[in-house]
Order: structure tokens, then C-alpha cells, then sequence
């Protein structure tokens, strides 16, 4: 259903624009420089230079060394408002201590961050240690507090079943979890549909028994318009219209900017773009 | 008795067989008139996903070496070869030739692959110069694959046609997007299942089934189609596309069926290098 042609012109705009402005523009590479960040920082302000109507992204979304940078370009040039998103807490495995965990969740606000994705430690849930990933996630948030939103990273692709996915979701937003995000995009599978699914569920169900609204954050393997079209209508479907905003549904993507960039622009002109005509990512 | 296994006819993207995404397809018939076949009715948006996929691969083609991509060319006339029969009963029903005809066709078809497999290493080196010039600089120039190319296969030979269009943009290192014959499919149907075990890396080679008229203003305005050999467009359909492909100044051509270096080169592009020498 979600795969066939139901939706055109004024709506498609509508759902592009929506999703370049839930998109987290995520550079996540051992090979990242601070130009490499800086770029990205420039296109997350204007997306489409030629195009000032395309909306700004949702976030950037870097490693910690990169948040200053990030940060300081971003203030210098018009795109204060654009928060700087912070992979924390040994990412992408999550393999350290807490106390290191803690100093690098501290290290990353202290550069500016006001996001921060930690990830869950998997090894720990899948062999029924639920208190440790649960203290881990409590720590974290407690170091966050009012400075920096808190998104868990459940990585569902090690998490073997839908069922654990929902667990751990109950999970991160019972220890306080502000978003709970599927992927480090390191480990396929990542954003499928059926997860995110689940974790739409989780999401509603835990709204209706505490009144309390997470966020959902789908990251890796997003990387056409088709694709994050079909997120915004499994978020509309299943946690509700009111989740179709930036402050509870957001992308994580690199690649999936430039698809969306190119669909936009043959909606404006009539013929297909491509790669030549949108900036490198 | 026994129920004869028909068989479907689909689309060639990315080394895969997709049907049409729209879900159409047409009838065909053969020289008397009778139904032949119903072949994929491509759409625009299967276009958009050839295209998609096309440019992919023209990065990984245009990086094989020229030695490696004349091996691949020959082995499409090898695997052609031990399809012979497939072809030839193809042609005879479409075009309604002898079957003497037919074969001879084929056999041309596929003396063309060892004709333009040779080229791939040569055309370099043949059309490539050494430039003098005043200044210490050893100057020399290179032709370098344009990219993505479409290609409307027409004319009276399906197969021939057809194998004078692709074969020398793969020569020159380019990767080639098919618009079939549109009345006789079958031998660019045939002709890919050759492509799918050939060694061509997938996407190098797609083919589309459809209606010229429909797909031509998309081929002609696509952005990311670098240039187009429109041999087999009528010259009303033709003159449109030259028009619809100004934008991003889309190298447009018609060529007769010969078969020549030139038809490599035009979908070239110079590269001239100054190399500082003696300093």
C-alpha cells in the first residue's frame, strides 16, 4: 500500500518539506573533518541554495570531537536555531564503562551539544540484564537534564525480535528517554518499516498510559523520498498527526537530503534532476 | 498433454527483471499480423529508477579497465553466440525474414560485439594526441566516457539496430539506457538475458519496452542523461528531444547504421592535460 502512487503534487510538497525538516543531517564517519562537518552545516542552514523556500533540517548530527565545530559554524551563520546532535556514550557499540559514558555525554553538551544520542548497551539487554541498561539510560539522562534532549538508540538490528524492540523501547522511555531512536545506521538491518512500527506503538501506548510524548527517530537505511514518505504515513497512522512535527519525529539520514532535494526540484521544474545539480554528501 | 509455459515479458534494471511499476503492459504482433507477445509498457518512473540505477554503475564502468570492458563485450557475443537460435526464431517471427535472413542477422549482430570489443583498449590510443606546444609542458589529450547515454533503438534489423546503438557506448566506457524497438521487443528482450550473464556489471546495460513517443520528452529533459543516440526516433519525435534536452546541454545524435570509431567518439569527451616537464 505504501509502495504505490496515492500521493501527488501539493501533498508530496507538503510531505518533502516535512521530512527535510525532520531530517537529523548525520555525518558519522571515522574519516569526518571539520570542513567535512562544516559543509554539512551550511547545507543543513540552506539545503537548496538555489531555493530559499526549502525549509532548514531538523538537527546535524555528529560525533563529539565535531559538535564545536558544528556548533560555532552554525551560530556564525544563521542557523542558530538548528541544534547540534551529539553521538555519545562510546558509539556506535557502547562498549565502555559508565563512567566513561557519563564524561562524554559531559564533554559533548559542554561543546554545545543540546542533543544527545546514546546508545543502549545490547549486550546486556539481550542476556536479561534489563537493570543495567536501565541505570545506564537514568545516569545519562540525569547529566542531560534541562541542558540536552536525551534520544536511546535501541539498535534494532541486534535486538533479534519485534518483541525485544518493544521492550526496550518501554524501556528507554520509562529511564527517561526523550526520543527513542532505532539505529547507530552501523548495523543493517536499521529503519525498517515493521520497527518502526513497533516503536510508533510503544510510543502511543505509552502516551495513552502516562500523558507523557516521546519521540520517534528512525535512522539508517532512509535513503529515498519514497521511503521517508512511507515514515510520515506510519507516523500518522499510528502515533497521530500530532507526531508529525520535529520536535517528536525526526530522520537520521545523509543521503536521503539530496533525493529529497531532487524530487522537490522536479516538482518545481517539470523534469527529472540529478546528482550534478544537488551538493555532494 | 502438456500446457505450454509462456512467457513474461519484463523490463531489464539493474540487472534485475522488473515489470513495468505501472503495471502496463502492449500487445506486439508478428509479421502476419498475429498476436506475438505482450511486453512491459514502461513508464516515466521506470525511466527515473534506470536512470537512478545507470548512474551507479557508470562510475564502476568507466573505472574497469578498457582491457577488462573489450573482455566483457566479447563475452556478450560469446554467450550471444549459444543463443543464436533464440534470436533467430525471434526475428523471423517479428520482421517475418527468411531464416536464412534471420540468421544472417544475427551472426552480423554479433560480429559487431567482437568488432567494437576490440576498440575498447584502442580508442585512446588512436584518437587520443600529443600536443605541441610552446612551453615546457608534455600536452596531451585523452577521450573520456560522457556518462549516461540513451538509446532508441529503431530501424528495420531489431537485432542489428539494436547492437549498433549499445555496443559503442559501452566501447567508449559509457552505460546505456534502451529504449527497445517498440514493435519488435523481443530480440532487447532476448538481448538483455544475454547482458544478465555476460559479466556486464548489473546497470551498465538497462532496457526499457514501451512507446518511444511517451518516453522521449523524459529521456530528453532528464538531467542526469548525458547524452542520447536518437538513430531510431522518427524525425518529428527527434527534433523534440534535441529541444527538450538544451537544458543541460545534452549531447543529441542520429546516426546510420554503420558501424564506426566515430559512433564511440560521440559520446566522448576530450580530457587535454598539461603536464609540467623540465623544471
Amino acid at each position: 500500500m505504501l509502495s504505490t502512487r496515492s500521493i501527488k503534487t501539493a501533498s508530496k510538497l507538503w510531505a518533502i518539506d516535512t521530512a527535510i525538516s525532520m531530517i537529523d543531517l548525520t555525518t558519522l564517519e571515522g574519516a569526518d573533518t571539520p570542513g567535512k562537518v562544516i559543509s554539512i552545516c551550511a547545507k543543513a542552514i540552506r539545503p537548496d541554495p538555489t531555493n530559499l523556500e526549502v525549509p532548514h533540517v531538523g538537527a546535524v548530527c555528529v560525533y563529539n570531537d565535531m559538535v564545536k565545530v558544528a556548533r560555532q559554524f552554525l551560530d556564525s551563520s544563521g542557523g542558530e536555531q538548528i541544534p547540534v546532535a551529539a553521538v555519545s556514550t562510546a558509539f556506535p557499540s557502547g562498549r565502555a564503562s559508565i563512567e566513561v559514558k557519563q564524561r562524554d555525554t559531559e564533554d559533548a553538551i559542554a561543546n554545545g551539544a543540546t542533543e544527545i544520542d546514546m546508545v543502549i548497551d545490547r549486550g546486556a539487554f539481550l542476556s536479561g540484564n534489563l537493570s543495567k541498561v536501565l541505570t545506564e539510560i537514568v545516569c545519562i539522562k540525569e547529566i542531560c537534564g534541562d541542558r540536552a534532549h536525551l534520544k536511546v538508540i535501541l539498535e534494532t538490528g541486534e535486538l533479534v525480535t519485534y518483541d525485544n524492540v518493544r521492550k526496550a523501547s518501554f524501556l528507554a522511555m520509562a529511564a527517561g528517554a526523550d526520543f527513542i531512536k532505532t539505529s547507530t545506521g552501523k548495523v543493517q538491518p536499521a529503519a525498517t518499516p515493521a520497527v518502526v512500527l513497533v516503536m510508533l506503538e510503544a510510543v502511543r501506548d505509552y502516551y495513552q498510559l502516562t500523558g507523557k510524548k516521546i519521540g520517534v527517530k528512525p535512522a539508517g537505511g532512509i535513503r529515498t523520498t519514497k521511503d521517508a514518505i512511507k515514515q510520515l504515513v506510519l507516523v500518522n497512522e499510528t502515533a497521530g498527526p500530532e507526531w508529525l512535527n520535529p520536535e517528536l519525529f525526526r530522520i537520521g539520514a545523509s543521503a536521503l537530503l539530496n533525493d529529497l532535494l531532487m524530487q522537490r526540484m522536479k516538482m518545481k521544474s517539470g523534469q527529472y534532476s540529478g546528482r550534478n545539480y544537488v551538493s555532494l554528501d | 498433454m502438456r500446457i505450454d509455459v509462456k512467457k513474461t515479458y519484463k523490463l531489464f534494471i539493474g540487472g534485475e527483471f522488473p515489470r513495468s511499476e505501472s503495471g502496463r503492459s502492449y500487445e506486439v504482433y508478428d509479421a502476419k499480423g498475429n498476436f506475438l507477445a505482450n511486453p512491459a509498457l514502461a513508464s516515466r518512473k521506470d525511466l527515473r529508477d534506470a536512470v537512478v540505477s545507470s548512474r551507479g554503475a557508470a562510475e564502476k564502468w568507466e573505472k574497469t579497465s578498457a582491457f577488462n570492458r573489450s573482455q566483457i563485450l566479447y563475452r556478450v557475443a560469446e554467450v550471444m553466440q549459444g543463443r543464436a537460435e533464440q534470436f533467430v526464431s525471434e526475428i523471423i517471427a517479428q520482421e517475418g525474414l527468411t531464416k536464412s535472413q534471420a540468421k544472417k542477422q544475427v551472426e552480423k549482430a554479433i560480429d559487431l560485439w567482437v568488432w567494437y570489443s576490440g576498440w575498447c583498449d584502442k580508442i585512446a590510443t588512436i584518437y587520443g594526441a600529443t600536443n605541441p606546444v610552446s612551453g615546457s609542458f608534455y600536452n596531451f589529450t585523452i577521450p573520456e566516457p560522457l556518462g549516461v547515454v540513451g538509446v532508441f533503438a529503431g530501424g528495420k534489423d531489431s537485432l542489428l539496430d539494436l547492437v549498433h546503438g549499445i555496443a559503442p557506448v559501452l566501447a567508449g566506457g559509457n552505460v546505456a539506457i534502451t529504449l527497445a524497438n517498440q514493435n519488435f521487443p523481443l530480440s532487447a528482450i532476448t538481448l538483455s538475458e544475454v547482458f544478465a550473464t555476460s559479466d556486464l556489471p548489473a546497470g551498465v546495460v538497462n532496457v526499457l519496452t514501451g512507446k518511444h513517443s511517451e518516453l522521449a520528452s523524459w529521456v530528453a529533459s532528464h538531467m542526469d542523461i548525458d547524452g542520447i543516440d536518437g538513430s531510431g526516433l522518427d524525425s518529428q519525435v527527434y527534433e523534440s528531444v534535441r529541444l527538450a534536452g538544451t537544458d543541460n546541454l545534452k549531447r543529441i545524435k542520429k546516426f546510420s547504421s554503420t558501424q564506426s570509431p566515430e559512433r564511440i567518439l560521440a559520446f566522448m569527451e576530450s580530457k587535454t592535460v598539461w603536464h609540467p616537464i623540465g623544471i
